[in-house]
């Protein structure tokens, strides 16, 4: 159906509701080179004011991507939740922003909600809402995982350590390590991102991972970011593979452009779980996202880059991933050009992926063909610290020397924890706390060259 | 410098440095990365940005070909400005009009190589390595007798360019010496892209790559070796990309 809406005598008319969330949308680079921006400023506030006053049902009967055309779409519409919908099934989506920020939302509300909403509610009310709507909403949400920890608890920030090197050195990557856990990181997850993905190659990795986590009983997890293939055939040889790791899309042909469908991941999930490594809990997927990815394959279908991203999260959530995080300006400036958007894009993703009961974590990120720098990471770590992240990245510096993208620093994570005065997850926590790392105060300690951690490349 | 060591806290961890080129043992003041580490973080983001907004130094460029007796064309593309460019990619996969009239007034009877020479993201790699690995490539191409069309400058160009110019140039094959995105280390990184029979539309499978050359990566006589290889290897199996291999351990573009 078509949507209107007047302004000064002029009628902007949206022919569908796809088309009217797109234009809705905050400008980012990417709806511009795939032809779906606004053609103005006005057009833009026109389309958020006709996107107000859309029914919250609407969504559940006029999908953005055809019913039998996309699994994804079938997976939203198949396991939604309406008795979780109920309480808010009569609003528009302009009253669902104004309850969202009300009293009456507070966390164990929105957690009951989380299965009544489709990624199409959460992306349409994103799109009304300013930067602080997002991070209020947000930080009221709180989604707790477990694998060998405790993640997400609020008061508490995690961080993945990303110790990746050009060549998948195995010393190379041990002393990114070892210098991540003595600033205090790798509670979320120990995560290289493999140079190449071999399944020997991977499982040299992986042994290489299990051995320091035993050594040093770290409570924390260990994944390898290969494809889903790659690891379901690790499982079968039996591998110390805690967790499965996936870059997913919110359209089956993005999925189909990763070399997924549900049917491969529901595999995985299932193959993850049979090696039952987790000791505190059972969530075993990781999935990493981030806006532009369909547009980037060609299979946006005519839906805009944040609408597909929210719909990512569909596919995630299917799954009780441990974690997820959008890798939000890893992809360039054709989709986010700037620090701004940059800014606003992870903000959205934060929202939606906690709205809809995910743990979302956020690789706070840029290109250097992206106009953004260091400072604009600041603005945006400090903005997701206080809207509740459960985690983000910790690599050395800054500087990931693989993948050449700058993110945030092991000291950004100090930086945010104690300005803010968040927390490790408890049982690393603890961890740290026993090895001499960090005070009571949460503070790090002057470590000396005895550190048991220093043995570890030794005579090497 | 007393009170410098004073106030930041080393961390004794810094022979793991032999381990990797990450930054690792930096130290900290408080819970900060020390100034002299945040400092060279920034001259690196800075090398790498103004590598991105380079102009190619087609006087020079212009000069050295001209000493070495090839003709060139000096083109544009679609994008009519960097930030253009950076936000609309397929503007920098099409010549501009003007050269496309340039080209078929050229009217090409044919040529078994045709050179590009596009900024891509880093003008910087262009002028710094591009001459150095034409010098090196231009006796292997007389002594196999292959005959070599005007090299085509191209501002605002990505690597499908070639597509167009090695198509208009009517060459059997293009090469394109392209400028790879900056990282912190790299400023300065030129890649080189081979594709035969180009032709408007073509996509990345049909392209071989060589990357990383300068000279504290991939060295010039090393690359000039590898893209004369694979040229002749292009134009004895009459294919480029995937069906291509590389025997040297070279990796598909992307």
């Amino acid at each position: 159906m078509s949507y209107r809406y007047t302004i000064q005598h002029h009628t902007y008319t949206f022919d569908s509701l796809t088309t009217l969330l797109a234009k809705a949308s905050p400008f980012r680079s990417g709806d511009a080179l795939a032809g779906l921006a606004a053609a103005d400023y006005k057009e833009r506030v026109a389309a958020q004011l006709a996107l107000a006053d859309v029914p919250l049902k609407n969504f559940l009967h006029e999908v953005v991507i055809p019913y039998e055309a996309d699994e994804v779409t079938r997976l939203i519409i198949d396991s939604h939740n309406a008795a979780a919908f109920a309480p808010i099934a009569h609003f528009t989506t302009g009253q669902f922003r104004d309850w969202l920020l009300s009293d009456a939302a507070d966390t164990v509300t929105l957690q009951q909600l989380a299965p009544g909403l489709t990624p199409e509610m959460a992306a349409a009310v994103s799109k009304l809402m300013r930067n602080q709507d997002l991070i209020s909403v947000a930080r009221k949400c709180e989604v707790v995982t477990a694998f060998r920890n405790t993640l997400g608890l609020k008061g508490r920030l995690s961080v993945r350590l990303q110790p990746n090197h050009p060549t998948d050195d195995p010393k190379g990557i041990a002393a990114s390590i070892v210098d991540g856990l003595l600033y205090g990181s790798g509670d979320a997850v120990i995560g290289i991102n493999p140079a190449t993905d071999s399944p020997g190659h991977v499982l040299t990795l992986l042994h290489m991972l299990d051995a320091i986590i035993q050594r040093f009983t770290i409570p924390t997890q260990s994944c390898v970011l290969c494809h889903v293939t790659t690891s379901l055939q690790l499982v079968q040889q039996k591998a110390p593979l805690d967790l499965v790791f996936q870059s997913v899309g919110g359209t089956e042909k993005t999925n189909k452009s990763f070399g997924v469908n549900l049917a491969l991941l529901q595999e995985a999930h299932e193959a993850a779980l049979s090696l039952q490594r987790g000791t505190l809990g059972n969530n075993v997927m990781y999935f990493e996202t981030g806006q532009g990815s369909s547009l980037s394959a060609n299979a946006h279908g005519g839906v805009d880059q944040q609408t597909c991203e929210a719909r990512a999260y569909a596919v995630a959530r299917k799954f009780s991933p441990l974690l997820v995080n959008t890798v939000v300006g890893f992809i360039g400036p054709e989709y986010l050009f700037d620090g701004k958007q940059i800014i606003r894009a992870a903000l959205e993703d934060h929202f939606c992926g906690k709205l809809l009961g995910l743990p979302m974590g956020v690789d706070v990120c840029y290109t250097n063909h992206a106009e953004a720098d260091q400072d604009d990471m600041d603005n945006l770590l400090t903005l997701l610290g206080v809207a509740g992240c459960n985690y983000i990245m910790g690599i050395p510096g800054a500087d990931d020397i693989m993948l050449n993208y700058q993110s945030t620093s092991f000291h950004d994570a100090l930086y945010i924890r104690k300005a803010l005065g968040l927390r490790p997850a408890p049982e690393f926590e603890q961890w740290l706390m026993t090895q001499g790392i960090m005070n009571k105060e949460g503070a790090l300690i002057s470590v000396g060259d005895r550190h048991a951690l220093l043995q570890l490349l030794e005579g090497q | 410098m007393d009170i410098q060591k004073t106030i930041v806290q080393s961390d004794p961890w810094s022979e793991l440095k032999t381990f990797t080129a990450a930054r690792i043992a930096l130290g900290r003041t408080g819970t900060a990365e020390p100034l002299q580490s945040l400092l060279a973080f920034r001259l690196a983001h800075a090398n790498a940005r103004d590598a991105v907004y380079a102009v190619l130094d087609q006087p020079v460029l212009l000069q050295e070909l001209q000493s070495l007796q090839l003709a060139a064309f000096t083109f544009t593309t679609q994008a009519a400005s960097r930030s253009e460019y950076l936000q609309y990619p397929d503007k920098g996969r099409r010549l501009h009009a003007t050269a496309i009239t340039q080209l078929h007034e050229f009217n090409s009877t044919g040529y078994d190589v045709c050179v590009v020479l596009a900024d891509g993201l880093s003008a910087t790699a262009i002028n710094r390595h591009a001459m150095p690995v034409l010098k090196l490539l231009l006796p292997l191409f007389q002594s196999a007798r292959l005959s070599v069309a005007p090299v085509c400058i191209v501002q605002e160009g990505r690597v499908a360019i070639g597509d167009e110019c090695g198509h208009l140039l009517k060459a059997k094959l293009v090469v394109v010496l392209i400028g790879e995105r900056p990282g912190l280390s790299s400023p300065d990184s030129l890649g080189a892209y081979l594709t035969y029979r180009p032709a408007p539309g073509l996509t990345d499978e049909s392209r071989n790559c060589i990357s990383n050359i300068r000279p504290e990566g991939l060295q010039y006589q090393a690359a000039a070796e590898k893209i004369f290889f694979l040229i002749n290897e292009s134009l004895r199996l009459q294919l480029s990309g995937v069906g291509l291999k590389d025997n040297g351990g070279l990796s598909i573009g992307y």
